[in-house]
């Protein structure tokens, strides 16, 4: 990760921040676009799911991450909190490879 | 976090929720700063991210493309992707922040997805102020405190791999994506990225399966049209 990546990242976020308060001030977006911006993180949410549990770099790998998914996918479901989600992910594939 | 209408009476009760907010989320950041580490990202640069970036799920995203081998450059255009909700926060909360010009930029700086839910949510517009700025303040004390705490505590592990740190990015992203699922066609926008990226996957470069799941906001886009 570059110092450059990060401050390209800051001002670009900021920039979208800043544009409601500063140009928008007493107005609001079209409704379809509102729909958009809203939905946007959905489908890289869900494919960043699939990446980073079956891919290593091009190829498709399955191992230990996959079950943890599944034990993570049950933890969401049940609401527990976000940390014990992550926790519960990350314990499940340090026990399988602890076992296997 | 928040996302129900808050009944809001006084200052002590919207400072007392910001700062239950803040502590939340800061359990948040813990996980943000221990993935930053996973992904080979040094404390400085994690907690740069968190103080200057500050959208949570930008930066896991961001740390995310870097730690399944993506370049920077795609990197970068996930994490803004991500952010993109953002214009229609500054929409939303524009009447919420200050009028004179240099806090108005300050204040955009804590636009995120708890002071929007916060300010909004209010019942009148002058605790709507002071919830979202509050909560935009405590979130962002508790988040670069608990990114630091994060990377430094894992940074002390010896092996991210035996310890399962990168099961940790899906289960991550999932918690995320569970509850904008709740938005009417986000399951099936949400099925179609999947694929999208699955296919892509033996084809393109790193990062880029993941950016190009956004087409699959035609389902979005064609609807409203109509």
């Amino acid at each position: 990760m570059s110092w450059t990546a990060i401050i390209v990242l800051a001002i670009g976020v900021y920039a979208m921040k800043a544009a409601g308060p500063l140009l928008f001030a007493g107005r609001s977006l079209p409704e379809r676009w509102e729909g958009v911006a809203t939905m946007v993180a959905v489908p890289l949410l869900a494919a960043l799911v699939v990446t980073q549990t079956v891919t290593a770099g091009h190829h498709f790998v399955l191992d230990a991450r996959l079950p943890a998914l599944g034990v993570a996918a049950a933890a969401v479901a049940l609401r527990f909190p976000f940390l014990v989600v992550v926790l519960l992910g990350g314990g499940t594939c340090a026990l399988l490879r602890l076992l296997f | 976090m928040v996302r129900s209408r808050p009944q809001i009476q006084a200052t002590d009760k919207v400072a007392g929720r910001a700062v239950a907010i803040g502590v939340a989320t800061g359990v948040y950041g813990l996980s943000f700063g221990a993935l930053a580490t996973a992904a080979g990202v040094s404390t400085a640069k994690a907690v740069a991210l968190s103080a200057l970036v500050f959208t949570g799920a930008t930066q896991i995203a961001v740390i995310g493309v870097i730690a399944g081998g993506g370049g920077m450059v795609s990197a970068v255009a996930n994490g803004l992707v991500v952010a993109m909700r953002h214009l229609a926060y500054g929409v939303a909360v524009s009447p919420l922040l200050p009028d004179r010009r240099p806090a108005r930029l300050l204040a955009a700086h804590v636009i995120i997805d708890e002071s929007t839910a916060m300010g909004t949510g209010a019942p009148t517009r002058d605790e709507g102020r002071r919830a979202f700025l509050l909560t935009g303040a405590s979130v962002f004390v508790f988040w670069n405190l608990a990114t630091f705490a994060g990377a430094e505590l894992s940074r002390a592990v010896a092996s991210p791999h035996a310890l399962g740190l990168d099961a940790m990015f899906p289960a991550a992203f999932l918690a995320l994506l569970a509850p904008q699922l709740r938005q009417r066609r986000a399951p099936a926008v949400a099925a179609a990225g999947a694929l999208i990226a699955t296919l892509l996957i033996p084809v393109a470069p790193a990062g880029i399966p993941v950016l190009a799941s956004v087409a699959a906001l035609v389902l979005v886009l064609r609807e409203r049209a109509s």
